[in-house]
Formats: structure tokens, sequence, C-alpha cells
């Protein structure tokens, strides 16, 4: 990951609340590793870093929503409601297609169509019809969560098991020895740290989530940015519903649940602030990171139960947003 | 009534980590006595106004009332003492009522309960006795500033203030609002509260002030009697050196071509029927009460607000929906509110800088060393004085802000620049670096509008004025007949016959 190239300033107050992040999944690797030899065994950081990867995907993505002022909260359900969509497409292809690779690249694009689409709607409402995100996705949330369960008629939608065995590897194989959905989630992250650090659009949505006054005087089209923040989203959230879909093969009422409180919960953790105006993709990972190895530890010991999971993750949430508010008061 | 308290400062000095911004400070406010309180932006106003009101403590000195040494832990303690601070910005509850916002923070209570026919009672009394209109039940976001700036006066006096410590309270008022401003403050002297106030505007200084206490550079260059100052003196006393020249001699010659043409512009609700030309080279000046739809009126013109009416650049007719569009067609619009519209105040001088010719700095990735030598150059050439590079803009003094928002609106390039309020809340010293700066715009032969409150700006900088009233151009005036005489007859509405009968 990008490497922690600290900003222009050497205020040392300022680079400790840079370094909480790192410093709290450094701490959390060596509890891992000392409570249990497996922890740092390549299965298991493989296993870690595939399951991450789906919320950390959509997480790069909202990321840029949060530092734009913005939030979506649906796309827990989105993701569900598009990997249902991808399984029904391709089953309802299968007999004209025949199961093979050229199904599977239409099932990937119905994933990317459809999550642009979500992520327009989701802008056009926020934008243009001037609702607060906070009301549009809980709206949309609701929506796709009913859609995707009408849709498995309150069951489960399973893929073709022929088609199954094609698209498998897609979550389960990989290059030199590193797993797809690791592969893709990096790939999404440093660009996305690319985006966010050096690129007009990164700047743009900063600014807009800092003041949009000002951005709106400087020429910056407000509105576009906006838009552009969720339909990023979206597209994104269609990538993981692409690199989910071929682990269970299925997708049911009960896909994706709470990956919204997720992904939110890791952008904050990195550093992100909630209200918006700062952003940083490398502290969205690293939430990522944190989330996924508390659980992963949590599994692994005895000592602590797994159902203190979330209790341990509200606890991390808690905190990230404490350091937040000390360091808005330096500035 | 209220108890007669006088507040002295003595020997105050104050240090922010190792920079002392105050040295031996010695200020002595009277009961029934009103004293300024002026210097430059950064000159130390707003340190003292913050210590004698608890807001911070003096590093070494001290604070006494009626000649007893104190020592505020906090502004609570300040004010529980009788000594109150007026902030710049009003500090009331948008949402909440006149009387609610007067008691916030001390409810009259009986038993478990909010006494609220006391209160009504006692706001009524407080607002009568400024002579304030405003009902104790409207809501403070739907009255008029100068009543927002009475309902803070109230709640200082709920709190039995005997000290009043105001900063720049005309500041967001207009000159009527002032007027009655300056009415209350009359009232209250002669109650007996002792009040400080401080401004930028030399002449309300000059007319409610008895006595001045001028800071330089953290220290007191002299207090004396108003009476003993002309506003010229003021002005050198505050500055160190001689200002009588505030604005630049005029030395750029005006271009006969035409490069903006306005026909009808109309935004709803705000401006009718604009029409205008400028000409290449001009500074154009823009006059007319706060409301009378100056700023309306250009920011329709550049897109940011919806408008009808047909626009021609240098003869091309171009449709400008967007400030995007405004700035492509070489016109671009310098905000009058530089805090919540012009910069990103927890941004960095390069953020800022480049925000609005980032497309420029961009190539796939921004080119940000590109950005760093643009930052060299504009601190450079607008004289920003920054402690450091990296510094929030937020924390720069309102002189560089204004600066640094010049260099980015010139950043962008713009052939026509529309300056609204060039130099709000400015001290005097920046103010003629400013006038410069627009100057220099000129002679590089870009074309100015310039939309000012202060009469004295426009006429000082203007080539051309023309006077807005109730959204409409009310008439123009130029060269000899640029006064102030004339252009108040026009944006007051009194027709320029009447002017000459006069």
């Amino acid at each position: 990951m990008a490497s922690i190239d600290t900003p222009q300033k050497t205020n040392l107050m300022l680079d400790l609340k840079v370094l909480g992040p790192i410093l709290a999944l450094v701490v959390l690797i060596i509890v891992g590793a000392s409570l249990n030899g497996n922890f740092l065994s390549a299965a298991n950081i493989t296993n870690v870093l595939s399951r991450s990867a789906f919320i950390g995907i959509i997480a790069v993505g909202m990321t840029f929503v949060i530092t734009a002022g913005g939030l979506d909260l649906s796309v827990g359900s989105m993701a569900a409601f598009i990997a249902g969509l991808m399984i029904l497409v391709m089953n309802a292809l299968l007999p004209m297609m025949g199961p093979g690779w050229p199904l599977v690249f239409v099932g990937m694009l119905v994933a990317i169509v459809a999550g642009t689409a979500a992520g327009m709607v989701n802008g056009f409402l926020i934008t243009t019809m001037r609702i607060e995100a906070f009301i549009v996705t809980l709206g949309t949330m609701g929506i796709y969560r009913s859609l995707v369960t009408w849709l498995a008629d309150g069951g489960t939608l399973s893929l073709d098991f022929g088609m199954r065995a094609i698209i498998r590897p897609i979550y389960f194989d990989g290059l030199l020895g590193i797993s797809w959905p690791i592969i893709v989630f990096a790939l999404v992250a440093m660009t996305g740290e690319l985006v966010m650090r050096r690129a007009a659009f990164g700047r743009h949505a900063a600014a807009v989530g800092s003041n949009d006054q000002v951005a709106r005087y400087s020429s910056v089209n407000v509105n576009r940015v906006r838009m552009m923040t969720y339909v990023f989203l979206g597209i994104l959230v269609g990538v993981a519903t692409i690199m989910y879909v071929p682990r269970l093969g299925s997708a049911s009422a009960s896909t994706g649940v709470l990956w919204e409180l997720e992904a939110i919960a890791a952008v904050i953790i990195g550093g992100t602030m909630l209200k918006g105006g700062f952003g940083r993709v490398w502290g969205t990972v690293i939430g990522v990171l944190i989330l996924s190895l508390i659980d992963n530890i949590l599994n692994l010991t005895d000592g602590v139960s797994p159902y203190l999971n979330g209790a341990i993750q509200g606890v991390i949430i808690v905190l990230a947003v404490i350091l937040q508010r000390e360091k808005k008061a330096e500035g | 009534m209220t108890a007669k308290l006088s507040l002295s400062l003595t020997n105050l000095c104050r240090s922010f980590g190792p920079v002392e911004v105050l040295h031996d400070v010695g200020i002595t406010l009277a009961p029934g006595e009103v004293h300024a309180l002026i210097g430059e932006n950064g000159a130390g106003k707003s340190t003292t106004m913050k210590i004698m009101s608890g807001y911070l403590a003096p590093t070494s000195g001290g604070v006494a009332l009626n000649g007893v040494s104190v020592q505020f832990a906090s502004s609570q303690e300040a004010e529980a003492q009788g000594v109150v601070l007026i902030h710049q910005e009003f500090n009331l509850a948008d949402q909440l009522t006149v009387e609610q916002n007067i008691f916030l923070g001390h409810e009259k209570k009986r038993g478990l309960f909010l006494d609220s026919k006391a209160m009504q009672a006692e706001a009524k009394a407080l607002l009568e006795r400024l002579n304030c209109v405003v009902s104790p039940n409207a809501r403070v976001r739907d009255i008029a500033n100068a009543d927002k700036q009475m309902v803070e006066i109230a709640k200082a006096l709920s709190r039995n203030a005997s000290v009043l410590i105001m900063d720049e309270p005309t500041a967001v008022l207009t000159e009527r609002e002032a007027e009655v401003l300056f009415e209350q403050i009359e009232r209250l002297k002669a109650s007996g509260v002792a009040i400080l106030f401080t401004s930028h505007k030399l002449d309300e200084v000059k007319r409610i002030s008895d006595r001045i206490t001028i800071l330089r550079d953290g220290a007191v260059v002299s207090t004396e009697r108003t009476a003993d100052y002309t506003e010229d003196q003021m002005a050198e006393a505050m500055v160190g050196r001689d200002v009588s020249s505030l604005y630049p001699v005029r030395d750029a010659a005006i271009g006969a071509e035409v490069v903006l043409s306005v026909k009808g512009l109309t935004v709803a609700g705000f401006a009718r029927d604009i029409s205008f030309e400028l000409h290449k080279g001009e500074i154009l000046g823009i006059s007319g009460l706060i409301g009378s739809g100056r700023t309306e009126a250009m920011e329709g013109l550049v897109g940011l607000r919806s408008h009808s009416g047909s626009v021609q650049i240098n003869g091309v007719p171009v449709a400008i929906k967007s400030p995007g569009q405004a700035q492509a067609a070489g016109l671009c619009y310098l905000t009058e509110d530089r805090k919540s519209r012009g910069l990103l105040l927890n941004k960095g001088m390069r953020e800022n800088l480049t925000l609005q010719s980032l497309p420029e700095f961009t190539n796939w990735l921004i080119d940000q060393d590109a950005e760093e030598a643009a930052l060299t150059k504009a601190i450079e050439d607008f004289d920003i004085r920054a402690p450091s590079r990296s510094v929030l803009v937020g924390n720069l003094s309102g002189g560089n802000q204004q600066k640094l928002l010049i260099a980015k609106i010139m950043l962008a390039g713009p052939e026509i620049v529309i300056i609204d309020e060039p130099t709000r809340g400015i001290d005097i010293g920046t103010k003629q670096q400013i006038y410069e700066f627009i100057h220099g715009l000129s002679r590089q032969g870009k074309s100015i509008i310039v939309i000012s409150s202060e009469m004295q700006e426009v006429i000082g900088l203007a080539d051309r004025v023309l006077v807005m009233r109730l959204g409409r151009i009310a008439g123009e005036v130029s060269g000899d007949d640029m006064t102030e005489d004339k252009i108040v007859r026009l944006a007051m509405g009194l027709g320029a016959s009447k002017a000459e009968a006069a």
C-alpha cells in the first residue's frame, strides 16, 4: 500500500494522528501473533485479506463520498441486489449462451452497469433533487433490500451449478499465490489513493466537503463532483459484487447486511472526517484491515467470545472519532 | 441600575509560544466613557479584548476592576463580574427566539420550570431600554442584523454588564443600522457603562468615542482624547507612516473598446433590467445601499444565480449559466464573503490558491511543483505574509486572506474581474496595498468592476460609478460628479435634478 508520505507539516501531534491507525494495526498484529501461532500463516493472511476485499473495495468509494460531505447507507443492500440481478441474468442467459466465460463477462457487465445506475440514482436524488444523503440512501437501502428479497421470493437465488464451477476461480484463484480479490482490492486502493491525493477530482471532492459554497464560487461544478462520488461508489459496489458472487454462488435477503456500516466505520477509523472536507484512502484500507483483524483474532482465540466482535469494533470506532475531534481542535 | 466599574490593564504582556504579541499594554476604561481601540489587523486588538473579558489569560501584567486586581479564569467569570465581550460574529442561536437568546445559559426558573412570564417581561424591558422594537418572541434568524446586535447588547445588559467590549460592532451593519447602534451606545454611556469598541471606520471612531487608544505591533502608541485627533492623524499613528495618499494616482489609460456589455440583466427578486458597458482597463464602481441588489446582480452575471438578459464579451454574445462558463469567457467574480464563500479556511494556501484554476495544473495528476511555484509567485506578487507556507488559511489575518483570494482569482487569468467589497474588515495599510493591486490590474489591461459599501472607496478607485437602488440602476456618475453627496442622493432615490437644486 501507499507509503506514509507525511504531509508537508512536521507537526509531532499531527504525525501521531496520522500514525494512530497504523499503530493500532501493528498492535493488533502483534496481539494476534502472540495469541495464536497460525495467525501469521499464509493461509490465514490470505483468508483475512480476501474477506476484507468486499468491504475494502466499497470503503474506498465510500471515502470519496464522505470526503465530499455525503454518505451512502445503501451499499450493503445495493450489493445484495446487484448480486441477485447478476445471478438471475446469468441463469436466464445460460440456455442461450451456454456455460463459459462469455456468460461470466455478461454477468460482470450487468454488475458494473447496475452499480453505475444505482449510484446515479442516489447522486441524482441528492444533487439535483437536493434531498439529504442520509434520507435518500436510507430509502434506497430499503428499496434494494426489498427488491432482492422479492426476486428471491424470500429465499435464496442460486447460480446454476455448472456456472459456479466456472466462476469459482474469481474468488479462490489468483496470480502468483495472491488471490484475485486481494489483487483487485489493492489496485482499487492504490488508484483511489492516487486520485484522492494527486488528481483534481480528489481535490475537488475535499473542497466540496470542506465548504461547498467556496467550491461553487471557485467554478467547481459541485453537483457533478458529488454525483461522481456516488457513481464511483456504485461502480465499486458492482466490482465488490463480482468478487463476492463466486464465493457462495448465491444471493439472499441476508447478503451484504451491515456492509454499509462496516464500510463507513472503516472510513472513519482511517481518519477521514465524517463531516467531509478531508479524506485519506490509505487510512480507509487500514480501517478495513483493523476491523477484519479484530474479527479474525476473536475467532482464532478462546479467551474472548467472538460474539463480542461488535462491541470491540464499536469501541474502536468511538476511539477513532475522539482522535478526530482532537485533531479538529488543533486546526 | 448597573454598578459603575472601571477596568484597567497594566503592563500587560501576552505571548503565543515564543512570540510576544502584546507588550506592556496599559488601558483604562472609565464608567460613562466610550473608548475606541484602533490599530491595523494583527496589532493585538482582539488579544487585548479577549484578555479583558476572560477569554485569554495574560502572560504577565494584570487586569484590575475598580483598582482591585482580578484574574478571570474564564469568560463566564468575567461576565459574572460585569465584563462582557460582544463578538464580531454574532453569538446567537438562530432558531431560538430573542427572549430565549437573551436568557440563554441563565434562564429564570420557578421551581423546576422556566419562568417565561418573568423572562418575557424582562426581555421586553431590556429591549425597550435599548429603544429596540423587535418582539421578544421573534426568532433571531428572522430579525435584521442591527436588531441582532441589539439582542447581543440586551443579553449583555441582562447579565448586568457594566463594562461592555465590542469587537467591530458596525462591521456587519448598514450605515442606518449603525446609527441606531450609536444612539444606544450614547444611552449606555449616559447610564454609566464603560464601553470599549474597535472599528476600522475612523469616521465613526471620531464621532462616537471619547478617548482613543492606538495599538501598533502589540504596543500602545498613544492614548488621547478623541477631540485631539484628526482621522488622518489616527491613520498615520496606526500605520506609522503617512497614508494621506490612500488611493493611488490613476495613471493607466482606459481603452475605447467595450469588453463587457450587459443588457437587461435581471435576477429574480434582486435586480431588474441592469444594463451597462465596461471598457478595457476601466475601473467601474458599483455603489448602493446594502440590499440594493449589487452583489446579487453581479452573482447573476457570472452564473452563480439564475438570471436573464444578454451579455456580450468583446462583442461576442455569451451564455453564462455557471461560474465555470464565466471563467472560460474570461470573467471572474471575487466574493464579498471571503470566510464562507471565498476560501477553504481549514485547508492550506496552496490548495486554496489553485482551486479555481486546478485544470491548469492538472495533466492526469496535479503538478504539485507547479502549484508550489505559483504559490511562491503569489506570495511575492501580492505580499502575502504568512507565518509558514503550510499555515491553514483560517489562521491568516483578514488582510492576508484577502490578498490570497485576489491571487486565487487572478491565477484563473480573467480579463474582467468583479471585486465585491475589496477591503471589508481590512486595516488601512493593507487597504492601500489592495488599491495598488487593483490599479496594477488595470495597468495590465484588465477591466475591473468594484462593488463597495464604502463611498470613499468607490470614489477613490473608480473611473465611473453606477449607483443601484432597489435592484435597478438609479444613475451613473463620473469625473467631478463623483461625490458622496451625489451618490447618496441616487442611492436614496433622490433625483439628480433635486441634487442640483439642493
